[in-house]
């Protein structure tokens, strides 16, 4: 017998079950198929400006910055003034995505570098797939679009959202990612970041920087 | 006491005392402070022979034993509208585990719910069944209230006694940090891991120093032996009794682990 | 390294600690910083209470129908490239592990904090087979340094102080400049992110732990606050999750409930920095991540704590409030528990996984104060489930001879009333008699223990049951 079948058996030998029945098959599927939602707190259940608000908030509360943008085409100058405010080097790594693309790079003196970082970039941008205002939470789904070591081997790392993608709370997202992806379906990872990396092991105080990003810094655009 | 209107109280009913083991062996005078505070309160207070509700038995794993001495506590006390103990870990045994106990015995079971009903840590019963706003004792000076974590967190026992505390004249509460925090007492834990338990208590003492009141007080007289104890030990000039004790108005006994001689009024 | 874990020796090693000072300030600061910042953020949330609700039925229903939700998560890891492995035990475990990091060809391996790491004691097995774990978590890449156990559940080093670290750090990154300043924990937080960046980008295979598995979509969850845990597992070749057949729930809206109680009541977050959902290996669509992506489920004892009144002790999403909160914990610190998750639900755990007459001290060493199950967020009643395994040592007559015949002395007396009254009558007169002078012993026969660290108040002399005979007359029941 295998290390799987005799696993399952005692399983199903504790339980008093054999895995056959009809109804806890159809519980499960069901459970699985409709994804009920249990307790969603208050806090977040706000729209349009309310919510936007509560999302900055919730943003500084976990240590990172937000600055608003009022379109897209703001982004680079805006990222840009970031780096020069914090005396950072004007250098700059991202992905492939069309949103960020798009964005006029060329009216800064940024340098630009494309794809996934190696570990010596000291800046990288991303594009968030959504934000989640209950924590102040941004969402980023893997991909040659947003590579996922962008969101930890900088130091800097800064995450722009737009604000129409700025959901209440996680389960909005989820049903977003079940559109985009497919039921039962997600892209090779999911990363919900809230704030700059940090560690309290150290005589319990808490320090920035421990593995991830030393600092975090949110672009939002409004349109 | 009596003249108070009858607004959802019980009129004159029948208590049975449940003194508890530590009590009747190592301090009466809380037991009588209990029987005035239920007496004046209304109740006919009545102390049937008794032994033990069988919690030293129940934490070590001995159900049997505890089992036996259950079913005895519960022929023992079934003529009563109520059933009272000076402890919240004695009447959280009664009331939290009685019922479990039996869970295999049907019969048995519904006898222990039936008592599990009726049972009550005193300050709770005199607040929240008897209605009781204010006692008539009298207590000049500052005290610091301890809550026992089994009539804290089994009974949620910790208004009351500050309710009636505070309707004691003259009395000032002060509350220490960490009240909520256990002992160290913990049954024989106190012996078997006297290591840890001394750690924990002398947690407690540097808290009741720090609290910087005369006196402390507490509803559970294992926690109070085992304060008093250290307190004494380290030679801490705080006064130790049980919560009844300053609600009755009887404090002319010694606190906790002093001799008669000592007594300074 | 070599780390054994020393349960038998729980008392000596609490004396032990119980006089390190230094210990016992390091335990201040986590009574204080812990409990307060989840004091906070659970006050900050209204649903706090009917979340943990919540989660604790979501567990229930999950480990109900486990067997059907097991299937269902591995169709989907394999649907989406990624391997499943089953282990018994911890031996069988580790061998699977050392399987796949051979045919990786693995030399270093990175691993985020995982707690069934190291109750498999993998870290060993792979420096036996000439490969090296590095702990890449702050706190266990600290203690791995010196050769311990972690001492708490979420912060692995809370016993230590600066100056420990600082002297650990000298004496093993030999190849930085000696005359470095790190007087300030920020340097030694430097220090290790670029120790351990140089590390994490070596590595040929990293170990993670999951905080939970899902089963609608095949997804492991890691939580950090740190960071590690994503580089461990996007960086190297190939990526090991490990997990115990416990951490699957159902979908992801399940997840989220957890996660919102599992933050709050470790650290007093409202969320931790990282949260992370991967499926499977790296696609074509991907620039970054594992082209191996290996699960290794495993049993070590729960499945046979199904349908058992322990059962309940598999809700534990190891959070660590209950330690948190034990004043045991504070008094002593979790080396002294010395097992893998050295909290409240040790006595549990460790008895039902390594039996009860190995788990010894674990269970016994617990004053039912209440406190671990009061912020327990899935609501596992620990005391209780300690009282059981107290039940079953009982049973086995594993409870040492001088407790049970104690017990049995005194159930006799207390099981016949009149002749306890008799004998407590004379017995406290005796006593009362002998302490009536002082009003307390420093010692008493039998009593050590207790006189140790405190007075024994003596009795008032009379009991209340013979005075109450004298002034009442009896009892008319």
């Amino acid at each position: 017998m295998s290390a799987r079948d005799d696993i399952y058996a005692n399983i199903r030998r504790s339980l008093g079950v054999n895995g056959s029945e009809k109804i806890r098959q159809q519980m499960v599927a069901d459970r699985l198929e409709r994804a009920p939602k249990g307790v969603i707190p208050q806090r977040g259940q706000v729209s349009g400006a309310e919510r936007i608000a509560l999302f900055k908030t919730m943003v500084e509360t976990a240590l990172a910055t937000v600055t608003e943008v009022a379109s897209a085409a703001e982004v680079p100058q805006s990222i840009a003034l970031f780096l020069r405010n914090h005396n950072l080097p004007a250098t700059l790594r991202m992905g492939d995505d069309p949103r960020l693309k798009t964005m006029p790079w060329s009216e800064t003196t940024l340098e630009v570098a494309h794809g996934p970082s190696e570990g010596r970039d000291l800046n990288a941008v991303s594009h968030a797939f959504g934000g989640i205002a209950e924590s102040g939470t941004l969402a980023i789904v893997s991909g040659h679009e947003n590579p996922s070591t962008l969101n930890f081997l900088p130091d800097n790392h800064i995450i722009v959202v737009s604000a129409k993608d700025i959901a209440s709370d996680y389960e909005a997202v989820w049903n977003r990612i079940r559109f985009a992806y497919g039921k039962g379906t997600m892209p090779r990872t999911v990363n919900w970041i809230t704030g700059p990396s940090r560690s309290g092991d150290i005589e319990q105080t808490l320090l920035l920087g421990a593995h991830g990003a030393r600092r975090l810094h949110v672009v939002l655009v409004c349109r | 006491m009596n003249d108070l209107p009858l607004h959802g109280r019980p009129v004159k009913p029948r208590v049975g005392l449940f003194v508890t083991c530590l009590v009747d062996l190592m301090r009466p005078s809380v037991g009588f402070a209990a029987v005035k505070l239920l007496e004046d309160a209304g109740c006919i207070v009545d102390a049937p022979v008794q032994t033990c509700c069988g919690q030293p038995a129940y934490n070590s794993g001995d159900r049997g034993t505890t089992r036996d001495l259950a079913m005895q506590v519960i022929n023992t006390f079934h003529g009563y509208d109520y059933v009272v103990a000076p402890s919240g870990s004695c009447a959280g045994m009664i009331k939290a585990h009685y019922p479990e106990l039996f869970e295999e015995d049907p019969n048995w079971r519904a006898k222990a719910d039936v008592l599990a009903a009726k049972t009550y840590e005193l300050t709770s019963f005199l607040v929240d069944v008897m209605k009781v706003t204010r006692v008539e004792a009298a207590f000049d000076g500052t005290v610091t209230y301890h809550d026992s974590c089994s009539g804290l967190r089994e009974l949620k026992v910790r208004n009351q006694p500050r309710k009636l505390l505070a309707s004691v004249e003259g009395l000032t509460l002060v509350e220490m940090k960490d009240s909520d925090v256990c002992c160290g007492f913990g049954g024989t834990f106190a012996v078997k891991y006297s290591d840890i338990s001394g750690a924990i208590v002398d947690a407690k003492a540097r808290n009741v120093e720090a609290a910087q009141a005369p006196t402390l007080l507490a509803g559970d007289l294992g926690c109070l032996l085992n304060m008093a104890g250290k307190l004494s030990r380290d030679g801490t000039r705080v006064q130790v009794r049980h919560v009844a004790e300053v609600l009755a108005g009887m404090t002319d006994d010694p606190p906790i682990g002093v001799a008669k001689a000592e007594t300074v009024k | 390294m070599n780390v054994h874990s020393t349960s038998p020796e729980f008392k000596q090693n609490a004396a032990r600690a119980l006089n390190d000072s230094q210990l016992q300030k390091a335990l201040g600061n986590v009574k204080q910083g812990f409990i307060d910042k989840r004091r906070m953020a659970a006050d900050k949330l209204p649903e706090f209470e009917a979340l943990r609700d919540s989660a604790r039925d979501i567990k229930n229903h999950t480990l109900e129908h486990l067997d059907l939700y097991l299937e269902a998560y591995e169709e989907k890891v394999r649907s989406s490239g990624g391997h499943v492995h089953f282990a018994r035990d911890a031996q069988e475990a580790r061998d699977i592990i050392l399987t796949i990091c051979r045919e990786a060809s693995a030399k270093t391996v990175t691993k985020g904090k995982s707690m069934i790491s190291e109750e498999i004691e993998i870290n060993h097995h792979l420096e036996a087979n000439g490969i090296r774990p590095i702990e890449t978590d702050l706190g266990e890449y600290i203690i791995q340094l010196r050769g311990e156990l972690p001492s708490h559940i979420i912060a692995p080093a809370v016993h230590l102080n600066a100056t420990q670290v600082e002297e650990d750090f000298r004496r093993v990154h030999t190849h930085l400049d000696a005359k470095r300043d790190l007087s300030e924990p920020v340097q030694l937080l430097t220090e290790a992110r670029a120790v351990l960046r140089e590390r994490f980008l070596a590595a040929d295979v990293g170990i993670t732990g999951a905080n939970f598995l899902v089963a609608e979509t095949g997804t492991s969850i890691i939580v950090t606050n740190e960071g590690n845990g994503d580089l461990t597992q996007i960086l190297p070749k190939t990526h090991i999750v490990l997990a115990s057949l416990e951490k699957l729930v159902p979908t992801l809206e399940d997840a989220s409930q957890l996660l919102r109680v599992l933050a709050r009541s470790a650290t007093g977050q409202e969320m931790s920095v990282y949260t992370t959902f991967s499926t499977g290996p790296r696609r074509r669509t991907d620039a970054d991540g594992p082209e191996n992506y290996h699960v290794v489920l495993i049993d070590n004892g729960r499945s046979a704590m199904l349908g058992t009144s322990f059962e309940e002790m598999l809700r534990c999403i190891r959070c660590g409030a209950c330690m948190n909160r034990c004043p045991g914990y504070h008094a002593v610190g979790g080396d002294a528990y010395a097992w893998v998750s050295p909290c409240p639900l040790r006595g549990v755990r460790t008895a039902s996984v390594r039996r009860v007459d190995q788990a010894g001290h674990l269970p016994n060493a617990s004053t039912f104060c209440g406190r671990c199950e009061s912020v327990c967020p899935v609501r596992i009643p620990l005391p209780k489930l300690m009282r059981h395994w107290r039940e079953r040592e009982f049973e086995r007559h594993l409870t040492p001879a001088t407790v049970r015949s104690g017990l049995h002395l005194w159930g006799f007396f207390a099981k016949r009333p009149a002749l306890y009254r008799l004998a407590t009558r004379v017995a406290m007169g005796a006593l009362g008699f002998a302490g009536h002078r002082r009003g307390r012993f420093s010692w008493l026969p039998m009593a050590k223990g207790w006189t140790k660290y405190r007075d024994f108040p003596a009795p008032q002399g009379e009991t209340f049951q013979a005075r109450w005979k004298r002034e009442r007359g009896g009892s008319s029941a």
